[in-house]
Parts: C-alpha cells; sequence; structure tokens
C-alpha cells in the first residue's frame, strides 16, 4: 500500500500538475480572504453568496481564518477534480493494467492511491491557510479590523479546528471526484460531472427549495469546512449533522465504487 | 516445484453470449519461447489478461509459474508484461514512468537506468514519453516489463512499430533472455519472426486452442509442397492435370503449380513432365511455412 502512495506521489509531484494546483490555492486563497477585508463595507456583501460579514466578526478570535474557512469549499471543488483526474487517467491512459500487474491487490491499489491524494490535499490546505491568515493579517489593518484575539489561545483553537473541518471537508470532495473516476472511467466526464453538480445543480435545488441545503453532499462539505457557520443561517444546518450526512455520502460513494474497482474485469 | 511456466485447463471467459474463449488447455514449458498466435478476436489478448489476473475467468483452471491464477499475488512478482500495447504517463518522461513502476513493485531504482540502456532508450529516458514515436514506446514497454527481472516474460506484439533493426534487437533479447532461464510468451502477427525464435507454440481461432507444442512438430507435420515452373506458362495447365492424376492435390498460383506431396515425389513428376515434353525452369520442394500454415489451421486468406 506504502509502494503505491509513494508511486503515485512521484506522479502528483510532476511540475505542471503541482505548481499548477498550488498556483490557484495561492491564488484563490489570497482572492477570498483579500475581498473579506477589501469589501468589508460593500453593500453587495463581502464573503460566498453575498453574505457580510463585518468588524465585530472579523475582530473575533475566529476572524483570522474567515477567509480560510470561505476558500474551504473551493479547495474541495480543487481536491475533486485531482483525486478524479488521477484515479480516471488510469483508465483512459490504460495504466491501470500495469499497477494491477505490479500491485495485483485492488483495494491496496485504491488505499495507496487516496493516501497519496490526502497528502498532496494536506499541503494545499497547509498552503491555503498560511497564505489566507497572512493576507488577512496584512490586510486587517487598512481595514480597521483590530487583530489582538486572533492569535491569543481561543484564536489558535478557532486556526486548529478550521484546519481539521477544512481537511474533512477537502477530503470528502477528493473521495468524491474519486468515485466519479472509478465510475465513469474519464477525467473529463468525472470532473464536467462533479463540478456541474457541485457548482450548478445543487445552488439551482438549493434556491428552488432551501430546505434541501440540509441533505445535499456538496453543501454538507461545504458547511463542514466552514464550520456549519454559514449553512446553519440559511437552513439551520448543524455542524454534527452536515458531517452525518456528508459522512454517509462519501462512505456510500466510496464503497460502492471500491466494489466495483475490485470485482471489474479491466478490459482497457 | 512444476516445470512449467504457464498451464491452463479448460481456461474460458464470456461476456454474456459472446464467448472469447472457450475451454483453452494448453502448457508452456520453463525456460522456452513460447508464440501465442490467432487471427485478430481469437482470444490472445484475452488469455493473456486472465493469466495476468485483470480479468476473471468464467471457467477453467490456470497455473503460473506454479501458482493458481486465483492468487495473481502470488506470481506477479517474478512476471513481467506488456498488454496491448504501451501503456504510460504522457506528461512523464520515460524513466520516471519506470521509476513510477519501480516504486509500485518495490524494486530498486537503479535498475531503471540499466533497462533504458539495454532496450536502446538511454539517451531518451528524461524525454516526455509524449514524445516518443511508437517504436520507442514500445521500447519502454519492454523495459517497464523486464523490471522485475522476470522468470516469465509476457509480451502481446512487442515489435508493433518497430523498425527491422528493432525487430532483430528484440528477437535476440528475447533469446538471450531465454537462454538465461527466463519464460517468454509472445504474442505477435509477425509469423515470421515467431518461426524464428520460437519453440513451442500456441494457436488459437475463434478463442479455441487448435495446436499446442513444439514448433517443430508443427511444421514437420505439415504436409510439404512441390513448387513447379516451366519455361513456358501454358504448360502449367498440363502439370496440374500430371500431379492430380498421380493423387497430389494441386493449385496454379503466383505462376506456378503447388503440389501437396512428399518431397521425394518430385522426381517422378520430373520424369512425367518430360515424357509429356514439358520443360521445367523451377521445381522445389519446401515446407510450409509458419504463416502459410497458420492460414490452414486458422482458416484464414
Amino acid at each position: 500500500m506504502w509502494n503505491v502512495a509513494f508511486a503515485e506521489l512521484r506522479k502528483l509531484r510532476r511540475p505542471s500538475l503541482f505548481f499548477g494546483t498550488m498556483g490557484a490555492v495561492v491564488f484563490f486563497s489570497a482572492l477570498f480572504s483579500a475581498l473579506l477585508f477589501l469589501l468589508i463595507d460593500s453593500p453587495q456583501g463581502n464573503s460566498d453568496r453575498g453574505r457580510m460579514v463585518g468588524r465585530p466578526i472579523l475582530s473575533l478570535a475566529t476572524g483570522g481564518v474567515q477567509g480560510f474557512s470561505s476558500v474551504g469549499g473551493f479547495l474541495g471543488i480543487i481536491a475533486l477534480c485531482v483525486f478524479a483526474a488521477q484515479t480516471a487517467q488510469e483508465y483512459t491512459y490504460g495504466t491501470l493494467r500495469n499497477l494491477l500487474v505490479r500491485q495485483p491487490g485492488r483495494l491496496r491499489i485504491l488505499l495507496g492511491k487516496l493516501i497519496a491524494m490526502k497528502i498532496f490535499a494536506l499541503v494545499m490546505i497547509v498552503l491555503s491557510a498560511v497564505v489566507s491568515i497572512s493576507t488577512s493579517v496584512i490586510l486587517a489593518p487598512g481595514a480597521k479590523v483590530p487583530t489582538d484575539l486572533w492569535f491569543n489561545a481561543d484564536g489558535r483553537h478557532a486556526i486548529f479546528t478550521t484546519f481539521i473541518n477544512v481537511i474533512i471537508s477537502v477530503i470528502g470532495f477528493g473521495i468524491i471526484g474519486m468515485v466519479l473516476g472509478l465510475l465513469l472511467r474519464s477525467p473529463i466526464s468525472a470532473i464536467s460531472l462533479g463540478v456541474l453538480w457541485l457548482l450548478i445543480v445543487e445552488n439551482l435545488l438549493i434556491a428552488v427549495k432551501s430546505s434541501l441545503q440540509s441533505w445535499l453532499p456538496g453543501a454538507q462539505l461545504s458547511a463542514i469546512a466552514t464550520g456549519a457557520e454559514s449553512a446553519r443561517n440559511v437552513a439551520g444546518v448543524t455542524y454534527t449533522h452536515a458531517l452525518v450526512v456528508g459522512g454517509i455520502y462519501v462512505a456510500i460513494g466510496a464503497a460502492v465504487a471500491s466494489f466495483l474497482f475490485v470485482r471489474r474485469d479491466v478490459a482497457n | 516445484m512444476s516445470n512449467t511456466a504457464i498451464s491452463v485447463t479448460d481456461l474460458s471467459k464470456r461476456y454474456g453470449e459472446q464467448v472469447a474463449v472457450s475451454h483453452a488447455t494448453f502448457e508452456v514449458p520453463l525456460g522456452t519461447i513460447c508464440g501465442f498466435v490467432g487471427p485478430n478476436g481469437s482470444g490472445k489478448t484475452t488469455t493473456m489478461r486472465m493469466l495476468l489476473g485483470l480479468i476473471s475467468p468464467t471457467g477453467g483452471t490456470g497455473e503460473i509459474l506454479g501458482e493458481s491464477i486465483k492468487h495473481p499475488e502470488k506470481y506477479l512478482p517474478r512476471v513481467g508484461a506488456m498488454i496491448e500495447g504501451p501503456a504510460f504517463y504522457p506528461a512523464l518522461s520515460g524513466k520516471e514512468n519506470l521509476n513510477v513502476l519501480a516504486t509500485l513493485g518495490g524494486f530498486p531504482l537503479d535498475r531503471v537506468q540499466g533497462l533504458l540502456e539495454q532496450v536502446g532508450l538511454g539517451d531518451r529516458g528524461k524525454s516526455k514519453f509524449k514524445t516518443y514515436s511508437l517504436g520507442m514506446k514500445q521500447r519502454l514497454g519492454i523495459a517497464a516489463a523486464l523490471l522485475p527481472n522476470p522468470k516469465l516474460l509476457m509480451l502481446d506484439e512487442p515489435t508493433n512499430g518497430l523498425d527491422p533493426e528493432g525487430i532483430q534487437e528484440v528477437r535476440a533479447l528475447l533469446r538471450s533472455l531465454a537462454n538465461d532461464g527466463t519464460s517468454v510468451f509472445v504474442s505477435s502477427h509477425l509469423l515470421s519472426e515467431l518461426e524464428l525464435i520460437s519453440d513451442y507454440l500456441v494457436m488459437l481461432r475463434k478463442g479455441e486452442v487448435v495446436f499446442t507444442g513444439k514448433m517443430s512438430d508443427l511444421m514437420l507435420s505439415q504436409q510439404p509442397v512441390i513448387i513447379a515452373k516451366s519455361i513456358n506458362e501454358s504448360d502449367l495447365v498440363k502439370l496440374l492435370a500430371i500431379a492430380e492424376q498421380a493423387g497430389h492435390a494441386a493449385t496454379i498460383r503466383d505462376g506456378a503449380v503447388h503440389v501437396q506431396g512428399p518431397a521425394d515425389w518430385a522426381q517422378n513428376f520430373n520424369r512425367a513432365a518430360f515424357d509429356a515434353g514439358i520443360t521445367l525452369s523451377q521445381l522445389t520442394p519446401q515446407l510450409p511455412n509458419l504463416e502459410e500454415t497458420f492460414f490452414e489451421m486458422t482458416g484464414g486468406k
């Protein structure tokens, strides 16, 4: 399993993929955090979906990680794309047969790939946290937001819990990507379907019927990243609810995809 | 310990109503080169995939290097394979692609450069796979198959896309591996190549094994052909009649009469032609080559 993980890391560290992904993470982490402070007085809102996050909230111990938690859902989309592409490309390139000849334990292949992609996601999240929090520290004085509480004991706890929440959320999105990759066996189809569903279909459904926010998979995983803060405001979703429902989606998807992967003939 | 590299009994694979492989039974002795031939769609690749644990048989049993094909994890560390062409990550270099597979299989990375040199890619290892020609891709596939220092090498069309020099190099490589004790199971549509290097042969037609055994046994079992040409092409019909009157099947092809019969009948044929006033410009008894035998046995052209 560890051999599979190390082999997968060799693929994930190729410059175009690694630096391309990390570049996107840096850009969007800085953007999400910067908008919080640069648009703090904007009547159109300064956070996702037009939410207003004012000075009183940003001054709290959790203020330093507001940008980081907002970008969590976006990091999830990136993870979904990377996990889906890395999984489905084995079918399109025909390289799955090489992997299975060298490592016939199919579950080991899946677990090894998952471990490697989790490491990749972790690097992404650490980078995003550093960029988001740094951007917030740099821009807070200009927006007249005090940062005194950001790094005291409560502030450090907030950073830690947000970090964990974002990890859970991003890994959840990633596993959904992997499941789509295994089921559809094509990177383009897996990424298109995943992104289309999470960014468009779910938002449309929630716009039509707001109570669906409590039951759709992407909404649950996004809610976990923010500690269920924004979701609770809209549909009364608690963190535990998001964790349980999101976890059920991820677990069922992973179980079905693993079963198919183990049983299915590799005929291409 | 088993003295067969591959042994399958009644191995079958069905996809619904479609039969891909039907009750295939054959053995490949250790340390030999075994050619695996059959027309397109005859089940060669499906059989190889079953032997490598990529697809599950719907019937039958098999052993590779003495281990059941139900447990590929027991024998695959000693097997090298290239199935249905070389498949690698286009954005990675040839060397990095081999590093990925070496890491995966737990093989030492310092084998990689040596293998690249062995297959003639020593100076192109750092180029991306997507920039390789078909022949170079094929060489990289062979290098990947050699990574585990295999006891059994299974290659599906390894000479696809190679130039004549490359084909000759692969032939020499396979022969040298076999001399060192590696068993080689190789499919190819270049039957003349297989005829040159194979000790054993397994021939498939429509999913069924139509021949399995020593290549020499197959060739010796074939009826020799006597090819006769006359200085006057108009005499060919008379020659055909002489052969048929003597009880031998004959056809006119490519400006010559092809007679199926024992080689020593050629002198009788020559005398009969002379008595009929026909002067022969060529009289050659010869055994059919593998290609002709293949077409005859598989019902091809």
